[in-house]
């Protein structure tokens, strides 16, 4: 399998489940514009999974399209990271993981615009645009929400010392990435979690939180090792397709 | 657009029933968010226009609540917000004594003036 | 103030209605003119707010990711709606939160056809369709409506409604195309649904209390019964179009009138989900007012944080 298309799939995933996530609050928000913002942070995060699936696609060359990709995959097949499909508990809890991967997301498609794979670069050059209006709507609210009230600063940090044990691995790297990196396809993820760990500090020093001490990381996604929230996901993003199979909608 | 009613001296028309203030303002340390007017300008658009209201906590989160309500459709490429206390609108009973003296001002349209014929660029 | 000033006010009040001009926020208007706008447009706030949850029960279900985009964007459109109309009802002096509150506490009516359950994808389609086609119809008149601020939230929320019904008929014509039990899903779908879109148009016209004085102050622009009729004769020949049958044993061309005659509706169950019976009447309001006390913890934040930058700045 080529690495390219394992590449695509890992960040098609992480839109595919991260919006599948979003999209679980539309109704629900805690006042109507907020419900909006998050609708539309979805709506970015399902257009990219089909640029990104799509493409995996193409390059895969089996005649899978970006829906078969999408819906028609078994549990371990799919490589999210760990954190997209953690659940949404609180608004608090997912305004904290839309951040930490925002922050993450954003130096990444600022890294891709710069691919020797020009498909892949013009796809990080949209989704650039929307990312960094992502990463500026959950900064905002992580400020928020740490520097607002005795309960809103204790839930955030909750949420941070929860989440926190899923961020190295949005800068794994494995035996795949060895030869995309040596193609120009995609760049050094030390630079990234660079970047990352920067946007972090600024913010959560902002926001008065504080970075937890505990150094243990969780890992599994990238290679499709997922926690147990991800059967649940897949049961209602694949309810249609697996009950009906092979129809079109 | 205006000033949201009930902030209003209603002059003349003040109809107290009419007025609907029935809030009790201590109440109003609840958490609603500051109302908001939002003006967008469109990409072709010379001006500012009014296009409705929202919440929220402060401007930047107006501005950027502002962004995902109303340009939904690529309807703007600029947004102002103003908190709806600080619009100051003219009463509609005043309207005669503000508009009217300005209908009698035809002097200041060029089709008041006579041009003769032939003559173009002016 | 005086009787006779009154009477002045409002026949210089129905004069401006008569000649087709708005009447703004600071315009005087008659009370009853203001309370029934602030019911009419509330009520409308809420069916929207309310009716993004029978359609987001299916959002993380959406067959594919070109239906759960449209879908997403549909319902995000809804809360829109809502939200231009809330600031609607705010320039009649109707804060929004106390309007929000008279929904949770059931004082404030919405659309019943929200609180009919929807049981499978194909209710996504037969909702766009019928439902939104019967809001518009609604609605398309109301962007003439006498009060301003209401008028112009109409003419948005028409224009960015017109995909709404086309993307339900569509995925109603992929159905009734589709397998065997893909067209039985969406011939289920319409069966349930038929009957409650009909009834959105609200009681007959002999039964309607407002509707005389509505349409006099032109916040109503056609009856009931007239809107009703013109549902139903659009309708039948787009669901003959599809291969799909309207269950009504009654429904017969009329060559006189150039219409349907149609069978009658059962106003027992109409009055029944209206007092709060319905089949998911419950399950809506609860699902609201969570959303609200949920969120009381977030705004209450951004309220303070927003407080302590001011002090900032101040100092």
């Amino acid at each position: 399998m080529s690495a390219l298309f394992e590449y695509l799939v890992r960040l098609g995933d992480d839109s595919l489940i991260l919006g599948h996530r979003l999209s679980e609050w539309c109704g629900h928000g805690p006042i109507l514009e907020e419900d909006i913002a998050m609708t539309n942070i979805a709506l970015d995060h399902v257009g990219q999974t089909t640029s990104l699936l799509k493409y995996a696609g193409e390059v895969e060359g089996k005649g899978r399209t970006e829906d078969d990709l999408a819906f028609l995959r078994f549990e371990r097949e799919y490589r999210n990271v760990l954190l997209v499909e953690q659940a949404n508990e609180d608004f608090g809890v997912t305004m904290m993981r839309q951040f930490l991967f925002d922050a993450y997301r954003k130096p990444l498609y600022e890294q891709l615009t710069k691919s020797s794979d020009v498909q892949l670069a013009a796809i990080a050059e949209k989704s650039l645009k929307e990312t960094k209006y992502h990463l500026k709507h959950s900064a905002e609210w992580v400020i928020r929400l740490g520097d607002g009230t005795d309960e809103s600063h204790e839930r955030v940090q909750t949420a941070l010392n929860n989440l926190w044990r899923y961020t190295d691995e949005l800068f794994y790297t494995d035996q795949n990435d060895v030869e995309l990196l040596a193609n120009g396809v995609i760049f050094s993820s030390e630079e990234l979690k660079k970047s990352w760990m920067e946007m972090v500090k600024t913010v959560l020093d902002r926001a008065t939180l504080t970075i937890p001490n505990n150094g243990w990381q969780r890992e599994g996604g990238r290679k499709g090792l997922h926690s147990e929230h991800l059967g649940y996901i897949l049961a209602e993003l694949q309810y249609m397709q697996r009950a009906y199979p092979g129809m079109e909608w | 657009m205006g000033a949201r009613s009930g902030k209003c001296i209603c002059g003349e028309a003040k109809n107290e029933k009419s007025i609907l203030i029935k809030k009790d303002f201590s109440k109003m340390a609840n958490n609603e968010w500051p109302l908001w007017e939002v003006f967008i300008r469109s990409k072709q658009g010379l001006s500012h226009k009014h296009v409705g209201s929202l919440r929220a906590p402060d401007a930047e989160m107006a501005v950027e609540n502002a962004r995902d309500v109303y340009t939904r459709r690529s309807e703007g490429i600029s947004i102002w917000v103003v908190e709806s206390n600080n619009i100051h609108a003219s009463h509609p009973s005043e309207a005669d004594s503000l508009f009217e003296p300005a209908h009698s001002k035809v002097y200041r349209h060029p089709t008041f003036y006579d041009v003769p014929d032939g003559i173009s660029h002016m | 103030m005086l009787e006779a000033n009154i009477n002045e006010l409002e026949r210089r009040f129905q004069e401006k209605i008569d000649n087709d001009q708005k009447i703004e926020p600071n315009d005087w208007m008659p009370d009853n003119y203001r309370q029934t706008l602030i019911r009419q447009i509330s009520q409308h706030a809420h069916s929207e707010i309310v009716g993004m949850l029978p359609e987001g029960n299916w959002i993380t279900r959406a067959p594919n990711l070109r239906r759960k985009a449209v879908l997403l964007a549909k319902v995000q459109d809804e809360a829109g709606h809502g939200l231009y109309l809330y600031s609607a009802t705010e320039t009649l002096g109707a804060d929004r939160e106390e309007t929000i509150d008279d929904l949770h506490s059931g004082k404030a009516k919405y659309s019943s056809i929200f609180n009919y359950p929807t049981l499978s994808w194909a209710d996504m389609g037969v909702i766009g369709w019928l439902v939104d086609g019967a809001a518009i119809m609604n609605q398309v008149p109301l962007c003439r409506c006498s009060y301003g601020p209401y008028a112009r939230a109409m003419v948005r929320v028409c224009k960015e409604e017109s995909f709404h019904q086309r993307q339900g008929y569509e995925i109603m014509m992929t159905l009734a195309k589709g397998t065997p039990e893909q067209k039985a899903m969406a011939q289920d779908a319409l069966n349930r649904f038929w009957w409650p879109s009909l009834m959105m148009f609200g009681p007959n016209d002999a039964e309607s209390t407002h509707t005389a004085q509505s349409m006099a102050w032109k916040i109503k622009r056609s009856t009931n019964d007239e809107l009703r009729q013109q549902m139903v004769d659009i309708t039948v020949p787009q669901a003959e179009l599809i291969g799909l049958t309207i269950p009504d044993p009654d429904l017969k061309w009329n060559e006189e009138k150039q219409g349907y005659d149609y069978g009658e509706i059962d106003w027992d169950e109409f009055w029944s989900v209206v007092k709060g019976n319905g089949p998911c009447n419950k399950e809506r309001v609860d699902a609201r007012r969570k959303a609200k006390e949920n969120g009381e913890w977030v705004r209450e934040a951004a309220n303070a944080y927003a407080a302590k930058q001011k002090m900032k700045k101040a100092s």
